[in-house]
């Protein structure tokens, strides 16, 4: 009986380690990833919120750091060394992570040009030839599969994602981001980004 | 103004039989050349000029509607799907984009697009997107395409369903107001059959087409709606 205690006990201790141990590897992880994209993976300007984002999406943009074809210099100076080691599996667990994290809004853009921002967003400009952004990401700007959710990122990221479309950058992505970027001012790149900041 | 002196002609004997070969030494003859040059240089700039202007703003618009309708008007599944214009039939398109603007088909991102656009830029538009044929997107279940191949070309006789193939032809190709379906995008036919009357035929004072699938929308259940959308949208 004095046995079966101990053998208990040591079995007790070893299950402790054991999970503290594979409990910690995956906070490891998810650490790596947060020390830049802010704690609860809401952001941390310039890097962008991941909590709520299309499990898909993150999913696909870390196989293309990986492969280093989303080329950016922010995805060259911190993305490509970040994602090198990350195989599918691991992408596919850190994205169903992080899209199970609540999304938090950054608010962070320009209050007056959200009107603006929010009539690009939902009904576009016909007549500039500006098409809706809400076709395709959804009426809370949600992202739907790979397309991203923008609802709530940070002001400077979506701005600068905007205008770095047609800078020759985001080689791995396919149409139609380019054409669409294409046809939008500097104006109105900083309302769509005030608005999004501020949709939860 | 002083007439000008007939021209002299030069050369040999056998040069002046001939007319109309003169030499460009005659400076009225180098002054009218060149007057007639440059007159023609800008009746061509000019005219360029306004064929440019509408043939800009057709291909910018084109741009447009390929910005969420794919770069070939293949369609594109945004949160929504957006339809295949590729190969679709001119007259359908044209009625289409009037139904926005009357409020027969609802759908207010393309009540706004269809307000701004002119007639002639409607036409243009169908024109060039009936001229379009890539391939299906595809995405259909495959294990439905066979029963869906059966109602479209047979129909459901015992609950009064013509054969899709009737109106809308062996290849679904369409004709006139029948809309091509061949290629379509299969979740734009599911939500389309699935809401043909909250989607179509909303304007009691402008009645149209719309009305004669009403009917059959409403006879077809959910998964045979999924098989004949899945059977279409792998037509080339």
């Amino acid at each position: 009986m004095r046995n079966n205690g101990a053998s208990l006990a040591i079995a007790i201790v070893l299950c402790c380690v054991f999970f503290a141990a594979s409990a910690h590897g995956e906070n490891l992880a998810v650490r790596n990833c947060t020390w830049c994209h802010g704690g609860g993976a809401s952001g941390y300007p310039p890097a962008p919120a991941l909590a709520g984002q299309r499990p898909l999406y993150v999913e696909k943009q870390l196989a293309y750091f990986h492969a280093r074809t989303r080329d950016n210099p922010f995805a060259r100076q911190y993305m490509w060394g970040a994602a090198r080691n990350i195989d599918g599996e691991s992408a596919r667990n850190l994205a169903l992570y992080f899209a199970s994290l609540p999304p938090r809004a950054a608010n962070d853009g320009v209050p007056n040009l959200v009107g603006v921002g929010r009539t690009i967003y939902q009904e576009g400009m016909p007549e500039a030839n500006i098409v809706a952004c809400v076709v395709c990401h959804g009426p809370n700007a949600e992202g739907i599969r790979d397309i991203p959710r923008l609802g709530g990122l940070d002001y400077s990221y979506l701005k600068r994602r905007l205008e770095q479309w047609n800078e020759g950058y985001h080689a791995a992505a396919g149409p139609p981001m380019i054409s669409i970027a294409s046809k939008l001012s500097g104006d109105q790149i900083e309302a769509l980004a005030s608005y999004l900041s501020f949709v939860k | 103004m002083r007439a000008l002196k007939p021209l002299r002609i030069e050369g040999t004997p056998e040069a002046r039989l001939r007319p109309a070969i003169w030499k460009l030494t005659d400076v009225r003859l180098r002054v009218g050349l060149a007057a007639l040059v440059a007159t023609l240089f800008f009746v061509g700039a000019v005219s360029a000029q306004h064929r440019i202007g509408p043939s800009g703003d057709i291909a910018a618009k084109i741009s447009y509607c390929k910005d969420c309708h794919g770069v070939s008007a293949q369609g594109y599944n945004g949160y929504f799907p957006i339809p295949r214009l590729a190969g679709q039939q001119p007259v359908y398109l044209q009625n289409q984009l009037r139904a926005f603007i009357e409020h027969r088909r609802t759908n207010n991102i393309m009540f706004n697009v269809a307000h701004s656009l002119s007639p002639a830029m409607v036409d243009a538009l169908a024109t060039h997107f009936a001229s379009l044929h890539p391939p299906p997107i595809g995405g259909a279940p495959r294990q439905k395409v066979a029963t869906g191949r059966k109602i479209f070309e047979d129909g459901m006789p015992e609950v009064n369903i013509a054969a899709c193939a009737a109106c809308h032809g062996p290849d679904a190709t369409g004709s006139g107001q029948i809309p091509r379906l061949a290629g379509q995008l299969y979740p734009y036919l599911i939500k389309t059959l699935n809401n043909w009357d909250k989607e179509r035929g909303r304007n009691p004072t402008v009645p149209d087409a719309s009305a004669i699938m009403s009917p059959v929308a409403h006879s077809l259940n959910r998964s045979q709606i999924e098989a004949v959308a899945a059977f279409v949208s792998t037509l080339r």
